[in-house]
This record gives C-alpha cells, structure tokens and sequence, in this order.
C-alpha cells in the first residue's frame, strides 16, 4: 500500500475568518442610517456593539461614496460579524449563551463567505466521562489510513499537508525513537521493520497549558485538551512546551476545498482555523462528544487503535488496561499522558 | 521641553544625519519585510512546526541580557557614589531603554496573531499570571522599561530646567531597578530553563550563564557607544571610566567562560541522549551542520577577545579595548542567538533532526528592530548630551 503525500489542491476561496483585513471594504449606505441605529436600539451590550459597528460603517461609507462601488447587505452583515467576533471573550469564560452567540455567528459568516451551511457544536463535556487511548504495536502496520482519515475529518490545512499523526518507523530490534524515521515514502509494511503513531497524548499534567500566556489552551472535564483558536495569539511556547510533538501551527492560511470540507464541526475541534494559531488533535471531539470513536480509530484496518472512557469499568480501554501490559512514553517527565502502548 | 528635545534631535551634523538616514531606510526595509509576513503568515520565515521559534527570539533573548546589563552601572553610581560611571549611567538606561523597545517588537513580531494581543492585558484579556513564565515576562519587561523611562527622565528634566534632581526620589527607583534587572534576566532564561521538554534548556545553569554572558555584551557596547560619544561630542567621559567599565567586561567574560567551560564538560563527557543538542550543534548530526560554522566561530571569538582583555597591557590600550569589546559582542550575540534558542529545537522531541535557515524576510525583519533600537538610542543620548552639556536649557519665556 502506497501513501500518497502530495495531494495537491488548488486555492479557491479562502475561509480565513480573521478581522482585520476586511476592514477596508465596507458599504456605502448612507450616513444617518447608522447613526438612527444607535439611537433607536435598545442598548444592551449585543446591539451596543451592533450600534458602533454601524457608526464606523458608515464612516467608511462616507469615504467609499465617491467611488461608485455598491456593496450589498450581506458585506455589511460580514463586516459586523467580523467586527464582534474580534472582540469576543475567551470560549472558557463565556455564558452558554455567548457560546450559543459565538457558533451562531461563525456559521453564518461561513454562509456569507462561501454559500453553504455548516454546523457547529458547542457541545460541553459528558458526564463521567474521561477519555484514554491505547496503542497495540504488535498490530500497527504503517498504512496511515488513520492519517488521512484525521486530515479530512479535522479539516486539516491542505496545503501544507497538515498532520496531527506521526507514524514512527523503527528497525527491528531497538525502540529508539532518534533511529525511527517519522517521514518515509515507501512501501509498507517494509520488511524488518514496525510502526508506532503518535499524536497529542491529552495529558492530564500537560505542560503546553501551563506556559500559555493568554489561557488560550485548556484541559476539559472529559480530560481533551483543547486551544480556542480564536483566543491563541500565536506565540509558539506551547508548542516548545510540549514534549511528545503535539502540536501544529498554522504558518499560513489553511485551505481545504469545498467538497472535502466536513460541515459536522466543534468549536474546539474540527471547525475552520486561520494563519497564525495553534491546532492539534482533539481526540474528535465533535465526534467524541456524542459517542463516536475518533477518526484515527475508526480508519484503522488492523485495530490497533483503542478508545474509550477511562471511568467505565466496561470499556474497552479498561480492559486493555487492566489485561495487557502497557507503557507510555517519557513517563520520567510527569506529563501523565492518557495515551498508553502495548503488545500482544 | 518636548519641543526643545524635538529641535535637539533634527539638527546635528552631516554624519549625524546620513546615520539616521541610513536608519529609516533600513526600519522602511524591515517594515516591507513585516508586511509580507503579515500578508503570508509566518511561513515565508524559516520556521517550522520542528523548529517553531527562529532568529526573532534569539534576537528577543540576546536583547533582553543587553538591556539588564547596561543597568548594572547603575548600581556604583547612585549608591556607591563612583563618581567615574555617572556619564556612563545615563547612556546605559538609554541602551536599556532602546534594547527592550526591540524586544518588544521582536516578540510582537514573532506572534501569529498580532492583532489579538490585547488578550494578554489583564482585565479585557486573561493573562495566564502567575502560571505561565511567558506572562511573568511581558510584566517584568514593561515594568523595565517603565523605570528606565522615569528615571532618566527625571534626573534630565531637572538638569534641563537647572536644578538639582533630588536624590530622595530616584534613589529607590535605582535600587529597584537594579534588582528588577536581575529579575528580567532570570525570568527569560526560566522561560527556556522551565521546558523538561527540551532538554538543551532545562539546565540550572542557563539562568546564571546568561547574567554572566550579558554582563559581558551590555557593558562592552556601552564601551563602544562611549567610544563614539567621546569622539564626536564635546560631552567629557575620563578615561578611567571606559577603564573600570572594561574591567566588569573581563571578568563577566571571565565567568561566562568558566561556565561554559563547565557545560561542555557535562555535555561531552558523560554522553547521553540529552547530549544531542549540543552534538549537533558543535559537531553536526548525519550531515546536517548547520550551526557548527556559527558555533565555532562564536567561542573563537570569545576565547580571543576574553584573552586579550585578561592582559592588562592589552586592556589598557583603547585601539585593542575597542576591538576586543566589539569581537565580544558579535561571539555573544552568536551565542544567545544560533546557541541557544534553535539547538533547543533540534533534535525534537522524537530524535529527528530537521535544520533551520532564516529567510530574507526573517532578517529583514531583524535588521529593521536593529536599525529601530539603534535609532531610538541615538535620539535619546543627542537628546541627553546636550542636557548634560547644558547646551539644552529650558528659556524663561517672560
Ligand atoms: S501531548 Fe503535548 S500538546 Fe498534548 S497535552 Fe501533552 S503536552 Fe499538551
Ligand atoms: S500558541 Fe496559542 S495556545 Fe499556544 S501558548 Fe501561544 S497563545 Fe497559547
């Protein structure tokens, strides 16, 4: 079996939903509208909000009135999303109404955006619930099914190849992973060899929380440690932080196309990323939050990847736990990964 | 008093305007540079998910020892009443004063997502205080620069309207400083010393071999900068001062040698797999080599200027003085910078190495906070020798 690295895409349409480039294409309805608005609403905070955006609007459409350009409602619509969006609170922080508001907006600036409609979940954490993962190495067998299956559901930036998974190569007769090789292109199973994957462990100590400065990064209830993308100010510690090569970065614009777009979304999961934040794997959680096996689990065509809650007695993590003998990895760290190997 | 200042800063001599001049094409340049980085994201940099942090926080890193360093002559003057580094202390603030506006922009410009930096101000953001050492850092070096914005400030405006600064005042603001510049110092190297996951960092020794190595870099740019104040103004700066200021550098320089002397040994003579950082770095690791150039030339460098200053003879004569101080610097500078923060990196966390080269972008961008901070301080000791010279007084208007 062949894995084919270079699945080359072209850009169309980019789903970047940051603030600040937009700000220079607003409309040119006329100028007293915006100010009625502020004056007749009501002023709770939303239309407060709501109010100034218009103001500044129609500022800018006092400007743009020369050169005839006609923007229509819906760029207009775009810009104050954008605009509340920028100045939105921290996803841990927020109400389960701002969370509502939140998810509301972004699914519709995606409507905006690109026409269709998406959903996105703000799910919180199950009740007794707490999430572990077993890895069988006997039985790994360096297909990467898992890795694509991770990309497409997560909605992994195409064109820099994204991949939250690295599957590990090892010549027979050493684990040492400095020998392995996490960047091959060849055949698989090679003969001689074996293969262990590894991701973002979810550790119940994890480092790359701790250092973050702004609290963009968090473990959950149910044990996921999740980024709020649109808190992360991009500055990389965690990443430095992290000792099992966790996370990913968006260097630049992540792009997926259209028809490979998966519309189920998380808030803290799968939904759309934009250049400069953080990302890495979320145990599904959009498909985890509602009793599905993550991605990586369900693709894998040898079984060698367990998922389950650490709490049931009759999961079928608890039985790997309790039946087979299980390592992690750099346990001398403290990390406390509840991400666990064995053998048959 | 602002518009006297301003007035100081524009006029001055041919040279003193085709420097400045040469500064703002460079800042124009960098600022070119910063925009197709903003544009593009950070992957026109050399950076990667394997090595995420690059030339921008090793420029930070070596920055913020300069700026700790230049206040260390602080200390003699105001409390020991050393009369001989009074001139040199107000030069040294503004070093201090221009080192950490650079890095600030160099942090500022290695972010992601620079618009949404309000998040870390406390009260609209959420700063992850006391947690996170990131966050010790942005207080600690706003609070530097606060005190090493007042000080001077204060000591200048009353030397501009002619009366005497009261020491009541700035005396505390001194001593703190003083302690503050240890702080600033320690809490960057915990913000590398604090990661188990990089072993090249997570050393007890990184902490104080940085005090040591910025004690050397500060105080021998100060002498440069002297140097060159000297020599094209009238402001008077004796000999012994320059003097006593290259006998801190030697034995800073000293010290950072004895320690690095004492990580070699660590890491070479009992090899483990935490030593492959350092292998890579002075030796390569299956071809890839691309710091050992640096390395090597760097502790050449070093070795050659710390000897030269050892000798007194040599010392005490400027031509070498100059020399060796600004050899010290470069090797230095080579060694926060390449030696530090990108071998922390490599090999990562599974063993595999992956190289980094900076892009024209990332030293563009570089060379813009360099001719910045270079242009801040030359704004601000014009504006402070004149004060001092008297030549800038404050003119009753009646
Ligand atoms: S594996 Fe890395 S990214 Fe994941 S929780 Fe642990 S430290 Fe954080
Ligand atoms: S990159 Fe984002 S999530 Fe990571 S430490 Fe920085 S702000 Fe926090």
């Amino acid at each position: 079996m062949l894995f084919n690295r270079k699945n080359k895409v072209k850009k169309n349409q980019k789903a970047d939903l940051t603030f600040s480039e937009e700000q220079g294409k607003m409309d040119n309805r006329p100028a007293n509208e915006g100010v009625e608005q502020v004056i007749n609403k009501p002023q709770d905070r939303r239309t407060a909000m709501k109010g100034l955006t218009a103001m500044l609007l129609s500022g800018a459409g006092l400007l743009n009135s020369s050169c005839s350009l006609t923007a229509g409602e819906d760029e207009q619509d775009l810009a104050q999303l954008k605009w509340e969006e920028y100045f939105k609170g921290n996803y841990r922080l927020m109400t389960p109404e701002e969370k509502k508001e939140t998810v509301r907006r972004l699914e519709r600036m995606y409507e905006l955006n690109n026409g269709g409609k998406i959903n996105i979940s703000d799910k919180g954490p199950l009740k007794d619930v707490l999430y572990g993962y077993a890895f069988n190495i006997s039985k790994c067998r360096g297909y990467m099914d898992c890795i694509n299956a991770c990309i497409k559901e997560n909605n992994q930036d195409r064109n820099s190849q994204m991949q939250y998974i690295r599957i590990h190569e090892f010549e027979n007769g050493r684990m040492d992973f400095a020998m392995a090789d996490d960047n091959f292109y060849h055949e698989v199973p090679a003969a001689g060899h074996f293969y262990i994957g590894t991701q973002c462990f979810h550790c119940d100590n994890p480092p790359c929380v701790d250092v973050c400065p702004v609290k963009a990064t968090w473990k959950e209830k149910d044990g996921i440690v999740v980024i709020d993308y649109d808190w992360c100010i991009g500055c990389r510690y965690c990443e430095a932080a992290c000792p099992y090569d966790g996370r990913r970065f968006n260097w630049s614009d992540p792009h997926v196309p259209e028809n490979e777009l998966n519309k189920d979304q998380h808030y803290l999961g799968n939904r759309l990323r934009k250049k400069g934040v953080m990302e890495k794997c979320t145990f599904c959680i959009q498909r985890t939050r509602s009793g599905a096996n993550p991605a990586c689990v369900e693709a894998c065509p040898t079984g060698a990847r367990i998922f389950g809650n650490l709490l049931d007695p009759k999961s079928s993590i608890r039985w790997v736990l309790e039946n087979k003998k299980v390592f992690r990895l750099k346990e001398d760290l403290g990390t406390e990964p509840k991400f666990w190997y064995f053998m048959d | 008093m602002i518009s006297d200042g301003l007035k100081e800063a524009t006029k001055g001599s041919t040279a003193y305007h085709i420097w400045m001049a040469t500064l703002t094409l460079l800042m124009l340049f960098g600022t070119y540079a910063y925009y197709q980085q903003i544009v593009h994201g950070l992957s026109v940099t050399g950076m990667t998910d394997r090595v995420s942090w690059g030339l921008y926080i090793s420029n930070f890193t070596f920055l913020v020892g300069v700026a700790a360093a230049a206040v260390m002559l602080v200390l003699p003057t105001y409390i020991l009443k050393d009369i001989d580094f009074s001139q040199a202390v107000l030069i040294g603030e503004g070093l201090a004063v221009a080192a950490l506006i650079m890095c600030l922009a160099f942090v500022t410009v290695d972010m992601g997502g620079p618009a949404r930096l309000w998040h870390i101000i406390p009260g609209i953001g959420n700063l992850n205080w006391p947690a996170s050492m990131l966050a010790w850092d942005v207080i600690v070096l706003n609070g530097y620069l606060f005190i090493n914005i007042t000080i001077p400030f204060y000591i200048l405006y009353h030397h501009y309207l002619g009366k005497k600064p009261k020491k009541s005042v700035y005396l505390p603001g001194v001593l703190i400083s003083v302690f503050w510049a240890v702080g600033i110092h320690l809490v960057t190297a915990f913000l590398y010393a604090g990661l188990p996951a990089r072993p090249f960092w997570n050393n007890a020794l990184l902490g104080p071999r940085f005090l040591a190595s910025a004690f050397a870099a500060g105080p021998a740019l100060i002498i440069l900068v002297l140097a060159i104040i000297r020599k094209y103004t009238d402001y008077y700066i004796a000999d012994k001062t320059i003097n006593k200021i290259a006998m801190v550098v030697t034995v800073a320089a000293q010290i950072n040698l004895i320690m690095l002397g004492s990580e070699l040994f660590k890491e070479f003579y009992s090899v483990t797999h935490h030593s492959s950082s350092a292998i890579y770095m002075f030796f390569g690791i299956d071809g890839k080599n691309a710091l050992v150039p640096w390395i090597w030339t760097s502790i050449a460098l070093n070795l050659l200027a710390t000897l030269a200053l050892t000798y007194n003879r040599f010392r005490r004569n400027h031509t070498v003085l100059f020399i060796s101080c600004a050899v010290l610097f470069l090797a230095i500078w080579i060694d926060k910078g390449m030696g530090l923060i990108i071998p922390g990196f490599i090999p990562g966390p599974w063993g595999e190495i992956v190289e980094y080269f900076p892009t024209w972008v990332e030293i563009g961008v570089t060379t813009g906070i360099w001719a910045l901070g270079a242009f801040v301080f030359s704004l601000l000791v014009k504006v402070a020798v004149s004060i001092e010279l008297g030549k800038m007084q404050y003119r009753n208007r009646q």
